[in-house]
């Protein structure tokens, strides 16, 4: 099977790949990447375990060829800590002890990214059904839950606070004129 | 978001570190994908191992070809079980793995294993498979654990006579074992009782369903010596195992633990790790295996289905007569322990005069069984617990009462023998009592249940080495692996010991290569052994640290001892000696006799038995039978909760797996004996839109045998959720549910039924 040739960004990097045509996304970050992250749990777009975005759109990674990425932008669990800042999702989880075994974790990571992106501010229904795809047999979701409801409020908390900071520059700004 | 989580302290031991809440210490690995599972590892010039697999039940092998997809390009090994020549004499467990890691001359179930493949990609594996030409002729088969009792049954191993009977049988059946418990005379007890129920209660298979598949990479080479990374729960076992079946020399065989994403007893067992090991060996190069889900749910042990009859009966005060179970547990095409783990924990909560359970394993055409979580008690207390309500609804009492007067106490000789020391079930069912979820009102449609339930937990052979370094940080190596969490705790427990901060202890999970044998991290055994041999490997550490402040102050060591992280030197006329840290110690180790150190290797004796009383709310939809828990309340005894975030985590996860079972989770064969719904889509267990919030209460009733009083965590609170939610179904629809799981159409048919007899009553 001659391979196809993708140029592509991950995580904000040009990346570029040779792959077999029907190669899932997944095993192109995974085996040819180096981006073991996204797990596959299922391979049939069941549990949500390799979730990542692909122009910011929310997919599994399993169900996506390597060959449809060409020209995208593909985020991963990999991208989302920005340096040694964790993303707050990333340090709720810890705090609220929101992983036991952690298989589970970034694609839920990634898929509370996405809810959180659209929505900072979701009900515990809207945070329960915009994981519904993303399966954990460890904690019975209370502690994923409660992770996400916090993480939102500590996104909510830093945009208030960055909005005051414009104000307050609009302000002066405006005052220095 | 309400969270009425709290503790209850039994215990007047003090702590300083030990239940306090600090994040884990692989949390960052975890969150960023840095942590490495058993398919995040790669070796130079691998290759990809793959299985085929019998799509029939049941099935002679009269030959396999495997020619073609030798001469495949790129195949570069081909494996059947001439390759596995049996080395471990004909039978037994070791035998019984050998032989469902590789079929020999009969497939016994859709999904054994019959041949495998190393190739230098997935692709050409795959195309290598279908090269492959099995002549099969196929055989009656069974998956039904009462059909496979039944005399005319077709025999899934022959030669199996059932052991424990006497006399023993003369003709071949598909009832492995025998296996009974109890006390007294029931035939006299159930004389004494006013009221008698009794009934049949059946469960369904389900699987453990971790996230993770089973991967390894297997690499050995032509001396013999060996390396296996794996997604386990026993390194140590799988190293034996291994080496047993290959004729490894067992030193020889390194195995290492990856992270493991998830296993609940699924991955206590061997299953294609041989395989992937004699791949390498044929090609000379590291194989990578990888399951696919489907191949989980097929040729992975799931946990048994089972039948049974319970039989109850009590005086009008509500006192417990006599009681009796009949079990029959399918072990797949092997025999297993699992009939009597059901009737050792059928009736271990309560106080019986006179108590009787009968066990039966059975053999059928289905996958080889494997622990989960509590492993055979939660379908018993389903049969149970779901007839102790019957009970008490017959004598007019409530289900708590009604328990809370039988419940075994200290000094209660359990139905599986041993006597009780100090344990928990009638403090968490105070606690429920006295919840505010018991009181709370209830909607339409609406019911509460509860239940309780049992593990007895384990405690193993364990070896823990703990090393202190120069500039007084810790590393503590430990045998057991880290399913959720305990690397924290074992963390808190060497710094309460060594009195130093919970940051300075790095904690690993050791290879085989690292440590002495460990016993599989299994029966909730990680935290108590390993902390238990923790505390003694600190305590030794100690025992040096102290001789090396001895020596710098020219005293006997009996005048040192060690608080808060420093010798102290103890009495007046030592008064001059200022206490040396842990720190200043371990800088002048080069000095002062070389590296400090502590370690242990025991058996972790009496690990504490435990008890759990859960609460259930759910909604039944009269025209689907679809059922919603929509409150769940957990209250366990944890002896000791040395990280009570995990430990709530512990319970919250074992509720979930419950109601899964409960509601929804079965092995669906068809009448060609094939499973039917190979994957999560059909295999639906509960997703986040699915639950609660579910509460939990930790009860602290030490365990006596343990230095800081730690019981076991992980297991016991699986037990309760099928016949908390059985009742709580009961009290919203007016149907008990004797078979699980109680899917929509089990309720529909029951409601139906129920409607049916109501008719025909007001008819008559």
């Amino acid at each position: 099977m001659s391979g196809v040739h993708v140029t592509t960004t991950v995580n904000g990097d040009a990346v570029e790949f040779v792959c077999p045509p029907n190669e899932p996304l997944l095993d192109v970050l995974r085996n040819r990447l180096g981006l073991t992250g996204a797990k596959e749990g299922c391979g049939t777009g069941d549990c949500g375990a390799c979730s990542v975005t692909v122009d910011d759109r929310l997919v599994c990674s399993c169900l996506v060829l390597g060959a449809e990425v060409e020209g995208r932008s593909v985020s991963t669990v990999e991208g989302m800590a920005d340096g040694a800042d964790l993303h707050p999702l990333q340090s709720k989880f810890i705090e609220h002890a929101a992983l036991q075994c952690g298989i589970c974790t970034p694609g839920f990571l990634v898929a509370a990214k996405a809810l959180l992106d659209r929505n900072d501010d979701p009900s515990e229904t809207e945070i329960r059904y915009a994981l519904a795809g993303n399966l954990c047999r460890c904690t019975g979701y209370d502690k994923i839950v409660r992770a996400v409801d916090d993480a939102a409020k500590d996104i909510r908390k830093a945009k208030a606070k960055a909005a005051t900071k414009t104000a307050k520059a609009k302000a002066k700004k405006a005052a220095a004129k | 978001m309400s969270d009425n989580n709290q503790n209850t302290n039994f215990t007047n031991q003090e702590f300083k570190v030990v239940g306090s809440r600090p994040e884990r210490p692989d949390g960052i690995d975890k969150v960023t994908g840095r942590a490495l599972y058993g398919a995040d590892t790669y070796a130079p010039g691998q290759l990809v191992g793959a299985i085929l697999r019998s799509p029939h039940a049941h099935a002679k092998i009269k030959s396999i070809d495997t020619s073609k997809a030798e001469k495949l390009k790129g195949v570069k090994a081909v494996l059947t079980s001439k390759d596995l020549p049996d080395l471990v004499g004909g039978a037994g467990p070791n035998y019984d793995i050998l032989v469902n890691c590789m079929a020999r001359d009969r497939a016994l179930y859709d999904g054994h294993a019959v041949a495998a493949v190393a190739a230098i990609d997935e692709n050409t594996a795959r195309k290598a498979l279908k090269l492959i030409k099995v002549d099969y002729k196929i055989l009656p088969h069974v998956t039904d654990v009462d059909e496979a009792r039944k005399p005319n049954a077709p025999i899934v191993q022959p030669g199996t006579r059932t052991a424990n009977v006497e006399p023993a049988p003369t003709k071949d059946s598909n009832i492995a074992a025998r296996n009974q418990f109890g006390h007294g005379d029931v035939d006299e007890g159930f004389k004494q009782a006013d009221v008698i129920i009794e009934k049949t209660y059946k469960t369904e298979q389900t699987h453990q369903g971790y996230i993770e598949p089973h991967a390894c990479l297997a690499s050995v080479g032509p001396d013999g010596s060996g390396e296996l990374w794996v997604t386990t729960q026993g390194h140590y076992t799988f190293r034996t195992v291994c080496s047993t079946l290959l004729g490894l020399d067992i030193a020889k065989l390194k195995v290492t633990s990856s992270e493991i994403g998830g296993g609940f007893g699924g991955k206590t067992h061997v299953w294609m790790e041989p395989v992937a090991l004699g791949l390498s060996r044929k090609a000379n190069r590291p194989v990578k295996v990888v399951m696919s889900r489907e191949e989980v749910f097929r040729a992975s042990g799931p946990t048994a289905s089972t039948s049974m009859d319970i039989k109850i009966g009590a005086t009008r005060d509500g006192r417990i007569t006599a009681a009796t179970a009949d079990l029959r547990y399918q072990g797949g095409p092997f025999p297993g322990m699992w009939g009597l783990l059901g009737a050792m924990t059928s009736f271990a909560c309560y106080n019986l005069p006179n108590v009787k359970t009968v066990a039966w394993d059975i053999l059928v055409n289905r996958p080889k069984v494997a622990a989960y979580r509590a492993p055979s008690a939660p379908m018993a207390a389903f049969g149970v617990e779901s007839t102790m309500d019957l009970v008490a609804d017959a004598i007019g009492m409530s289900p708590v009462d009604f328990r809370m007067l039988n419940a075994a106490r200290e000094g209660t000789r359990a139905s599986y023998g041993p006597t009780y020391g100090p344990i928990g079930i009638l403090p968490t069912l105070e606690a429920v009592k006295n919840h505010p979820h018991m009181t709370a009102p209830l909607g339409p449609n609406q019911g509460r249940g509860m239940a309780c339930g049992f593990w007895f937990n384990f405690g193993g052979q364990t070896a823990t080495d703990l090393n202190i370094s120069t500039d007084g940080t810790v590393n503590l190596t430990i045998g057991t692996v880290d399913v959720g969490g305990s690397r924290a705790s074992m963390s808190l427990i060497a710094a309460e010991e060594l009195g130093i901060s919970y940051d300075e202890i790095k904690c690993n999970i050791g290879d085989t290569n690292s440590l002495g044998h460990n016993d599989t991290t299994e029966g909730s055994r990680g935290t108590f052994s390993s902390g238990m041999a923790t505390i003694f490997a600190a305590r030794q550490a100690i025992d040096v640290m102290r001789e090396r402040a001895a020596q710098k102050w020219e005293i006997p060591v009996e005048e040192v001892e060690w608080k808060d992280g420093e010798a102290h030197a103890v009495g007046v006329h030592h008064s001059n000696l200022i206490p040396l840290s842990l720190k200043e110690i371990a800088k002048a180790s080069p000095r002062t006799g070389g590296p400090i150190a502590g370690h242990n290797e025991t058996v972790a004796d009496n690990a504490g038995v435990s008890f759990a009383s859960h609460i259930c709310d759910v909604e039944v939809d009269p025209e689907t039978g679809s059922t919603r828990v929509i409150r769940y309340t957990v209250v366990q005894d944890a002896g000791k909760a040395i990280h009570p975030q995990y430990v709530e985590g512990q319970f919250q996860g074992a509720a979930a797996q419950g109601i899964g079972w409960a509601l929804n989770e079965e092995y669906i064969y068809g009448e060609d004996g094939r499973l039917q719904n190979a994957g999560f889509l059909d295999y639906r267990i509960p997703v986040c839109s699915d639950l609660p919030f579910i509460d939990t209460k930790i009860l602290e009733i030490p365990n006596p045998d343990h230095p800081y009083g730690v019981r076991g965590v992980g297991e016991t609170s699986i037990v309760p959720p099928l016949a908390a939610i059985g009742s709580a179904v009961s009290n919203a629809v007016g149907v008990r549910m004797d078979h699980v799981p109680m899917s929509p159409p089990r309720i529909r048919a029951a409601l139906k039924a129920q409607a049916a007899s109501e008719k025909a009553v007001s008819a008559g």
